[in-house]
């Protein structure tokens, strides 16, 4: 396969997974806003910086916009052609790639992401708000379910469909440990701080993973927070959990070389495969005694470096930069794809 | 009220109706069919053809647009038709121009006996922008320089069939010849089979067999490939609609990379080497190191690996001089020169600007022509005299007497015209045709080609940058 095929299949997963996410922390924080007391300017401050931060926009916002309320997080999240991370602005990059790579997906896979494309473009805030936030985001989610499951459904599942499994386990695993770590803080410094305070904030962490019926499924027991660090970090089942998708990325990367388990042929296998063993042998406890904050960071900064490592692997073009570890607790941006060249001249 | 009722022909050669509400025997059928629907009912299937292409991504890019946005091409539902023996001359027409073009251009680009001989003037033919000295004396593989042709052909108020131009770079437009049969069979399942339409899609397969047989020779299948500038490129999704059609990988200029004259494709597997390029890239983008040095969508060392005989490029370098406008006006006399026959289709008569007395009527009959520079495509840089205004006209004659060599003129033909529909009725709308022809074992050509449709009244243009659409074209087994 092309490389260049390669790298826009990879990045057309990441930003269509992208989009979903981005839409599942709104929605989320959204509706825990409807359990909470009427909520000043400070307060609505307080329950989006972490939304902010987990997107990994916090400095941009502010730029655009004075005032930390729910309309100005969903305008800049949602349709800000500025914020590369905007969803608007994720469907376009997926699409965009797809638009690369159309002779090698499946013809319903282009229809599907190029609907949901024409779809966004005519949104606007207030049709959003007309319509209530809830459906909306919920219509995204479900284009993203319904993409993969058409990809999943009506594309060979060779070497192409593996790039896209990892992108999208690999966007995955990174978007809960920045939820997780967005939320380390709020839990400290929620408004109404409170045990009913805090459950609600951890059952809508839960419910931005989807994994809200799973938990209790799980553990047939009450919200509690460790309980709920130790389902999206170690479950070894939950589709969504950080462990589940270190090993679907290292399965795929193992089905792309050909290379067994417990050996690497390349630097994306074995970055892989060490995330995966770390996490197979680890406990709760272990994450405590490191600081949750520590271990989010740490483990965002390997995803990130297997995202360079399949980059030098495979897709051969101008490198990435790697985003540095900090100490401070912001979080690394998110990775983008690096730019395409761009308008080319007309042909006849 | 039926939908044709109140349709005028005008003082036009009308492709349906040869007066007033004397329909065309060949029409007939699809005229019962279409005055049988209402006006809700056509507007529903036009309405549902519409939103297929757009949910599809049929589009081109607008350039002038800062957003790069992509439209569809306007599709008139209601076909064109050709009888099968009008087609058939028009068939032995356009093999007859192509198997002349190619031998022009195997002569020009060797021995010039073409020149040395005096049937066309060397400065006319060595002054061409898109011709290649560097392509002298390279063999290129079983002699063809012109794979695919898209040959633009009118009719005037006659109904006589003229060639307009040879397209013999990278013509565009086959994929939605192909588009609008399937959107065509969607809408109106049952016309075919009572009409009787020569199939259209064995097209992309003809193609690609074209494409494996100029390749070098190799002990495996050879493996061709699409490259395209890019996905912002007006093109694009035709580029990417043949390559999936042809199972072969479309690929930019970063993909390639040349290696001891031979060009690879850069997979996840390493390098593997490519036999035959399909190349929508213009010759003066194909290669940094030979033509321009700014091109970003070529490959360096391509010119190199072509030369020594290692991949195959369709179209050949160089084949824009026989694009030329005042290169065309010689296409009777090669057929003449090379061919020793008459030429079956008509040129339309042309002006030189280059020379002196030419020029002269040319700047005193500006109102009565279609001035075209010698080397724009997608009508631009052209004027249509009778639309003019005086300034146009001023500004034109300033750029002729400027540069001769890059204008002609010709004649303002009444171009034929066929029912349209605009807004719940139809009404006559200027049509070209633009027939697709391959040359690879033999030369074949798929019956009809795309009609382009100048929707706006009245405007002789039908170039999609500038306000054109398109209709399927229906060449019958049979005359009726």
């Amino acid at each position: 396969m092309l490389s260049r095929v390669a790298d826009s299949l990879y990045w057309m997963s990441r930003y269509a997974e992208r989009a979903e996410n981005i839409a599942r922390i709104l929605d989320v924080n959204l509706q825990l806003m409807l359990d909470l007391p009427k909520l000043g300017p400070e307060e609505q401050k307080t329950l989006w910086e972490p939304v902010l931060r987990s997107t990994g926009d916090h400095e941009d916002f502010y730029k655009h916009y004075k005032v930390t309320s729910s309309e100005n997080v969903i305008d800049f999240l949602t349709l800000h052609s500025k914020n590369s991370n905007s969803i608007l602005n994720c469907i376009t990059t997926a699409r965009e790639n797809a638009r690369h790579v159309r002779e090698q997906i499946s013809f319903e896979m282009w229809e599907e992401i190029n609907r949901t494309y024409l779809w966004m473009k005519s949104q606007t805030l207030k049709k959003i708000q007309r319509q209530g936030p809830y459906e909306f985001f919920m219509q995204v989610k479900n284009a993203s379910h319904l993409f993969q499951g058409i990809t999943d459904g009506t594309m060979t599942h060779g070497e192409d469909w593996d790039f896209i499994q990892v992108g999208k386990y690999l966007e995955r695993a990174d978007m809960t440990t920045r939820i997780l770590d967005a939320n380390d803080e709020i839990f400290v410094r929620t408004p109404a701080n409170s045990q009913t305070g805090g459950t609600l904030q951890w059952s809508a962490i839960l419910r931005s993973c989807s994994s809200h019926d799973a938990y209790r499924k799980f553990y047939v027991a009450q919200v509690e927070p460790d309980k709920v660090v130790e389902f999206l970090i170690l479950n070894e089942f939950f589709p969504r959990s950080i462990r589940f998708c270190a090993q679907a990325l290292n399965d795929a990367l193992r089905r792309i070389s050909g290379c067994k388990e417990e050996h690497f042929t390349n630097l994306a296998e074995k970055l892989a495969g060490r995330v995966v063993a770390e996490l197979n042998y680890s406990a709760l406890e272990d994450i405590k005694t490191i600081g949750m904050h520590q271990y989010m960071d740490e483990l965002q900064v390997k995803l990130n470096a297997i995202g360079e490592a399949i980059f030098r692997t495979y897709l051969f073009s101008p490198p990435l930069t790697s985003p540095k570890p900090e100490a401070k607790p912001e979080p690394a941006p998110k990775p983008t794809q690096s730019q395409k060249q761009g308008k080319t001249p007309a042909v006849a | 009220m039926a939908l044709l009722d109140k349709y005028k022909p005008g003082d036009f050669f009308d492709e349906m109706f040869s007066a007033e509400g004397q329909v065309r025997p060949h029409y007939a059928a699809l005229f019962e069919r279409f005055q049988n629907l209402d006006q809700e009912e056509f507007d529903q299937r036009r309405t549902a053809v519409d939103a297929a292409f757009l949910r599809q991504g049929i589009t081109f890019t607008v350039y002038s647009d800062e957003q790069g946005t992509e439209r569809i091409f306007p599709f008139d539902l209601m076909p064109r038709i050709i009888p099968n023996s009008e087609w058939s001359k028009i068939e032995t027409g356009l093999i007859q121009r192509m198997r002349a073009l190619n031998l022009f251009l195997k002569d020009l680009y060797s021995d010039q006996r073409i020149l040395k001989e005096k049937i066309i003037p060397a400065q006319d033919v060595l002054t061409a922008k898109h011709y290649r000295p560097e392509m002298v004396g390279v063999p290129v593989p079983r002699d063809i320089y012109i794979h695919i042709c898209g040959s633009d052909m009118v009719r005037d108020r006659e109904g006589t069939y003229f060639v307009l131009e040879d397209n013999g770079r990278c013509p565009s437009g086959v994929s939605y010849l192909l588009e609008n049969r399937v959107a065509m069979k969607r809408a109106f399942p049952n016309l075919f089979s009572s009409v009787g339409v020569r199939p259209v899609d064995h097209y992309t397969q003809d193609l690609l067999t074209v494409l494996q047989y100029i390749a070098p020779p190799t002990d495996k299948a050879p493996t061709v490939v699409l490259l395209t500038p890019g996905i912002y490129n007006s093109a694009y999704f035709e580029h990417s609609f043949l390559a999936r059609q042809m199972g072969i990988q479309i690929v930019e200029g970063q993909d390639l990379v040349v290696q001891d004259k031979t060009v690879y494709m850069r997979t996840t597997k390493g390098l593997e080497k490519v036999d035959t390029i399909y190349r929508r890239v213009d010759d003066d983008f194909l290669d940094p190191k030979v033509f321009r040095k700014d091109s970003i969508l070529g490959v360096p060392g391509l010119v190199e690996a072509y030369r020594a005989g290692n991949v195959s490029l369709a179209n050949a370098i160089g084949t824009g001089v026989a694009d030329d406008k005042v290169v065309y006006k010689y296409v009777p006399d090669m057929i003449r020169f090379y061919l020793s026959e008459e030429p079956v289709l008509a040129n339309v008569p042309t002006y030189l600007a280059s020379n002196p007395k030419e020029c002269e009527y040319i700047v005193k009959n500006l109102e009565k022509l279609v001035v075209k520079s010698a080397n724009e495509s997608g009508g631009y840089g052209m004027l249509v005299g009778p639309a003019s205004t005086a300034a146009q006209r001023a500004e034109f004659k300033e750029l002729i007497l400027a540069h001769p060599r890059n204008f002609i003129a010709q004649p303002t033909l009444n171009l034929s015209r066929h029912p349209s529909y605009m807004d719940g009725h139809f009404e006559g709308r200027h049509i070209d045709l633009r027939p697709y022809i391959l040359y690879g074992e033999k030369i074949s050509i798929v019956p009809g080609g795309l009609t382009r449709v100048a929707l706006r009244k009245g405007s002789l243009v039908v170039n999609s940058s500038q306000g054109g659409g398109s209709k399927d074209t229906w060449v019958l087994y049979g005359d009726s």
